[in-house]
């Protein structure tokens, strides 16, 4: 597992250079890596519909006991399939979609690092790996979305999808921490094993919280669901991986992986189920009033997403082998409703409903894969579609008969699917021929192989329910979390689920023909609610933009001296009320001393310090700094601290000297100091407490005993390992010798720094002086 | 520049010396009161008065080589110095970087008489680039009329 | 001895803020230099005092012996202090700068990187500071 999504990544790093030697075939070479992956994930199957799981585990961030661990279960094995297989026939897909784009080889780059990092999405059992490629997909369906950077509108939408996504997902992170801490481990499969009651958990409710927000913001469900339709501003090929049976399923891949664990409880039933039929029936309707092919499909996709999370959430028996089946059974009509819809678009240079007609004599063969594939959304037998959807119907009812509404909602919703296949095949097949399609013509195979393959796949699985039973058993045992049977037939006899289908049929028949009022009301009622969305996420942004603009006001005020009072009020609060708050407070235990030289000393620093602070002049003000220094010179002396002090007499001597040296070109001491009474009492008293912290803070510090480890050893080594009798030299130049190294590259920068400063004067400032010296 | 004639005399008598004291100080440092920010600090300290006395192109004169090129030398001293270590016992790059190699001698007795070893490179590695540094400041300032 | 020093330097703090808080540009750079002195005696004081015991070997000796200053505080400090030395002539010539070019030695005055907001232009980034109060 590990080595199929590094070699998808290594396949990606690869492509553009494979394009440049293979123009025009690299998207046919390209295809048979994720091919053969599928392959062997196929090979799986019979294993893992036996119930084995397979796992793997390795170190990748030891010191934070992060694996990258896979595992493969039905669920798994199910998504991992639909990541690479479909992804194998984008990929040939998009070499003829995009055949001569300019950046053809750096889209095969995006798109083979989506699937390594989908793939290890749904395969990763770490709760960190998940979230790193979790995000991983979200950089990378940005960096699709925005593939034609040159559109504005591209821009927004790629930007409008990772800002979205990304929100959820640092929700989902720590949602993720605060499972694994809660659950005892961050392998989702230990969790899930383990005894911990996390249901009755006092942090269910934010560990739910955070991850359903990750899983609906990825997964579109409303009200997170704008940046999905908007994202049909990628091309085509992407539209069809991505936001068909990719990445939107990612959160309702997240919901059925956590369903064992979280499910069940009354919450998680009414939140999934609540937001998903709204999604579905919101999708539905906005799918109706939709013109633009892609955006048919993209609200349908948000309706099918609804019902995914809605039967999730159920989480009965049949709701789950509803789920399995529906989730199966929309990847494939909607990926080759995707790529047939950009076949048209191909075919004709349009994807406007109301201007395509009459293709059907010029596009057969396209026509018929998405009769086929709309056939199957519509829900009719004998496609797989209708399986699918007569389990949701069973799955609903056989929940809570409170949920009468999500039953109107689900039959609604499903109705306008076949509303959306209408739309999607008979206008523009059957309807009147118009211009936009007079030079129309029949596309290559390399369009038409992944459709038609997903499409027949619709109809196959129909048919022979029991070629997919298998696979789609182990699926919905890892749902569950215990075994499921599952098995398909397209005849369940006369049951209300059957009803409930020829209600849908006859409803969604209904919707088509009359969608012309359907549509008009449907207007009135946006209009009505005024409830738009994307707007709301501008004006969302518009007003995070106001708010930084108006702290930054409030905080960066431009003037230095507030900067300061800030900066130090921080630094002198935080330790001192830490000190006062954690009781560090101490008084050393030991007399004031009676040593002369000491006192005196200190007593001509604060001499010093007080006439640097009140001198007129500044050459008072330096002398009562060089006096300040030279008594600080002697204590060193005086304490033994040869080198110190003789160091310190030394730059207290070149300080003079550098100081007088700029001094003259320098204004005298003036107006500047004179301030406000208030604002000095507030600098004072700010000064009085800072230099009270620091008094406290080295009392306390040396009440505590010194710790004479680090002496003793400097003492005992200095001359035995280092052949040094001056200890402090050579710590300076041997034991420390490094810090050393750093401190003279510092000097030599002030240096070289002082010299650039003084010698560098650009064109800029030399135009400034000009036009301060003009009239 | 300050035409003062007791700063001129006792910076010219002063100078030679305090550059051989501090050749002293570099050289005892290891043992003594000394080293090289020391030392290196006093000769800044000597070319500054000099500068101050006899002006700043006097100085650079006396100076010889522009400070800047002062500065890399002893960076360059002291970063290699620290590659010695690489030559040690164990292999090439067995030792950590900057770690001391000595060359010891002894006397009869068994007594360590003589040691020269990389630290002291090092330190005039330090010494270079005090000297440097500052000087180019002073220097730099002083050019400023 | 070291509670008397702890007094002192927090005193060569206070003042050091009081300076540092200073509009004036060279009263805050003089604060530097009292800053710097009073971090490298608080790093000494820390260390312990000793008086009359510097750490050097005896000649003949291989181990420094008791009692002894303890060495490390005071390699950290020599350093220390001609970093210091560094970061003043920096900023001093830049201060010095600062003045060729604007004209002023206010800190509240140096706008060029945050204008000051102008109703009428929204604050351009090319605005020339006020230069009025440096003139006297």
């Amino acid at each position: 597992m590990l080595t199929a999504v590094v070699a998808i990544f290594l396949l990606a790093a690869l492509a553009p250079s494979l394009h440049r030697l293979l123009p025009n075939g690299s998207h046919w070479v390209l295809a048979l890596g994720p091919a053969a992956i599928t392959v062997w994930f196929a090979s799986q199957i019979p294993a893992v519909s036996g119930g084995a799981v397979l796992t793997q585990a390795m170190h990748w961030v030891p010191a934070l006991g992060v694996e990258l661990a896979f595992r493969l279960d039905g669920l798994s094995l199910l998504f991992a399939l639909l990541v690479t297989g479909i992804g194998s026939l984008i990929v040939v897909y998009s070499g003829s979609y995009l055949h001569g784009h300019e950046h053809q080889g750096r889209f095969y780059l995006f798109i083979l690092a989506f699937m390594g990092s989908m793939l290890g999405l749904v395969l990763a059992d770490d709760m960190i790996g998940l979230f790193v490629f979790w995000e991983l997909t979200s950089v990378t369906s940005f960096l699709l979305i925005g593939f034609n950077h040159e559109d504005a509108r591209s821009r927004r939408s790629a930007v409008q999808a990772l800002l979205v996504t990304a929100t959820g997902g640092l929700a989902l992170l720590a949602g993720l921490v605060l499972l694994g801490l809660e659950g005892g481990s961050f392998r989702l499969s230990a969790v899930q094993a383990s005894e911990v009651d996390l249901r009755g958990s006092a942090l269910y409710l934010p560990i739910l919280g955070l991850l359903l927000l990750g899983a609906f913001t990825k997964s579109a469900q409303v009200p997170f669901h704008f940046w999905l339709p908007n994202a049909m501003d990628a091309p085509t090929p992407v539209s069809a991986y991505l936001h068909s049976a990719t990445m939107v399923k990612a959160g309702v891949y997240l919901v059925a992986r956590l369903q064992p664990t979280l499910g069940g409880t009354e919450v998680w039933i009414w939140t999934l189920a609540g937001f998903g039929a709204v999604t579905a029936v919101w999708g539905g309707l906005m799918a109706l009033r939709s013109t633009d092919l892609k955006k048919v499909l993209a609200y349908t996709t948000l309706m099918a997403l609804g019902v995914l999370t809605l039967l999730a959430g159920l989480g009965s028996e049949d709701a789950i082998r509803a789920y399995c089946v529906f989730l199966l059974g929309h990847s494939l009509y909607k990926g080759a409703l995707f790529m047939g819809a950009g076949g048209v678009d191909h075919g004709t240079g349009t994807r406007d409903v109301r201007d395509l007609g009459g293709l059907w004599p010029k596009m057969r063969l396209t026509g018929l894969v998405i009769l086929l594939a709309a056939l199957s959304m519509a829900g009719l037998p004998p496609f797989f579609g209708f399986v699918g959807k007569e389990l949701i119907y069973e799955g609903v009812l056989e929940a809570d008969p409170a949920g009468l509404w999500i039953l109107a909602g689900v039959v609604l919703a499903n109705a306008t699917m076949l509303g959306a296949a209408g739309l999607v095949f008979v206008k523009p097949f059957l309807g009147r021929p118009t211009p936009a399609t007079a030079h129309a013509h029949e596309n290559g195979p390399a369009l038409l192989l992944g459709p038609a393959v997903l499409a027949l796949l619709g109809l196959g699985f129909g048919l022979m329910g029991s070629w997919p039973a298998g696979l789609l058993q182990a699926t919905a045992a890892a749902v569950a979390g215990r075994p499921l049977a599952l098995e398909l037939h397209l005849w369940h006899g006369l049951t209300p689920a059957l009803g409930l289908s020829a209600l849908t049929i006859a409803l969604g028949a209904l919707l088509y023909v009359g969608l012309g009022p359907v549509t008009a009301a449907l207007a009135g009622l946006a209009r009505l609610s005024r409830v738009d969305f994307d707007a709301g996420w501008d004006r969302l942004l518009a007003g995070l933009d106001a708010l930084a603009r108006a702290i930054t006001r409030r905080q960066q005020t431009g003037a230095l001296t507030w900067y300061m009072l800030a900066t130090i009020a921080v630094l002198t609060l935080l330790p001192g009320v830490t000190l006062l708050a954690r009781g560090g407070l101490q008084w050393p235990d030991q007399p004031v001393g009676d040593d002369y030289v000491g006192w005196a000393l200190c007593g001509l620093m604060l001499l010093g310090t007080a006439g640097a602070l009140w001198a007129r002049t500044r050459l008072g003000a330096i002398t009562a700094l060089s006096i300040v220094g030279m008594s600080i010179a002697l204590f060193f002396l005086a304490f033994s601290a040869p080198d110190v002090g003789i160091t310190q007499l030394m730059v207290e001597t070149l300080t003079v000297i550098i100081i007088v040296l700029v001094l003259a070109r320098l204004p005298k001491f003036g107006p500047l100091e004179r301030t406000g009474a208030g604002l000095r009492l507030l600098k004072a008293g700010l000064a009085l407490l800072a230099g009270a912290v620091t008094t406290a803070i080295l009392l306390s510090v040396h009440a505590q005993p010194l710790s004479p480890h680090l002496s003793e050893f400097y003492a005992a080594a200095s001359y035995v390992e280092a052949f040094g009798h001056n200890v402090v030299n050579v710590i300076i130049v041997d034991f420390r010798g490094f810090d050393t190294l750093g401190e003279i590259a510092v000097v030599a920068m002030a240096g070289l720094g002082v010299l650039a400063l003084l010698k560098a004067r650009g064109a800029p400032a030399a135009e400034d002086q000009k036009r301060e010296t003009a009239p | 520049m300050m035409n003062s004639l007791i700063l001129q005399t006792a910076t010219r008598l002063l100078l030679g010396l305090m550059i051989l004291f501090s050749v002293f100080i570099l050289w005892r440092g290891h043992n003594q009161p000394g080293g090289g920010f020391i030392g290196g600090l006093i000769v800044a300290v000597a070319f500054a008065l000099h500068a101050l006395a006899y002006g700043v192109r006097a100085m650079r004169k006396l100076l010889v080589l522009d400070p800047r090129t002062i500065l890399a030398a002893g960076l360059a001293l002291s970063i290699l110095a620290g590659f010695v270590a690489a030559l040690g016992p164990g292999g090439l790059f067995a030792n950590p970087y900057l770690e001391g190699r000595w060359f010891v001698t002894y006397t009869p007795a068994g007594e360590k008489s003589f040691a020269i070893g990389t630290p002291v490179l090092f330190d005039i590695g330090v010494y270079l680039v005090v000297i440097g540094g500052i000087l180019a400041m002073v220097q730099g300032l002083m050019e400023e009329d | 001895m070291e509670i008397v020093l702890a007094f002192t330097v927090g005193a060569l703090v206070a003042g050091s803020v009081y300076l540092l808080l200073s509009r004036n540009l060279l009263r805050l750079l003089f604060g530097v230099i009292l800053l710097s002195n009073a971090v490298n005696l608080s790093i000494f004081l820390v260390g312990g005092l000793t008086f009359g015991a510097p750490p050097l070997i005896a000649e003949g000796r291989s181990v420094l012996e008791a009692p002894y200053a303890n060495p490390l505080p005071q390699a950290l400090i020599l350093t220390a202090i001609v970093i210091g030395f560094g970061l003043l002539a920096f900023s001093l010539v830049l201060v010095y700068r600062g003045h060729q070019e604007i004209g002023t030695l206010d800190g509240d005055a140096l706008r060029l990187a945050e204008p000051p907001e102008t109703p009428a232009a929204g604050g351009g980034a090319t605005a020339i500071p006020t230069q009025d109060r440096s003139a006297a």
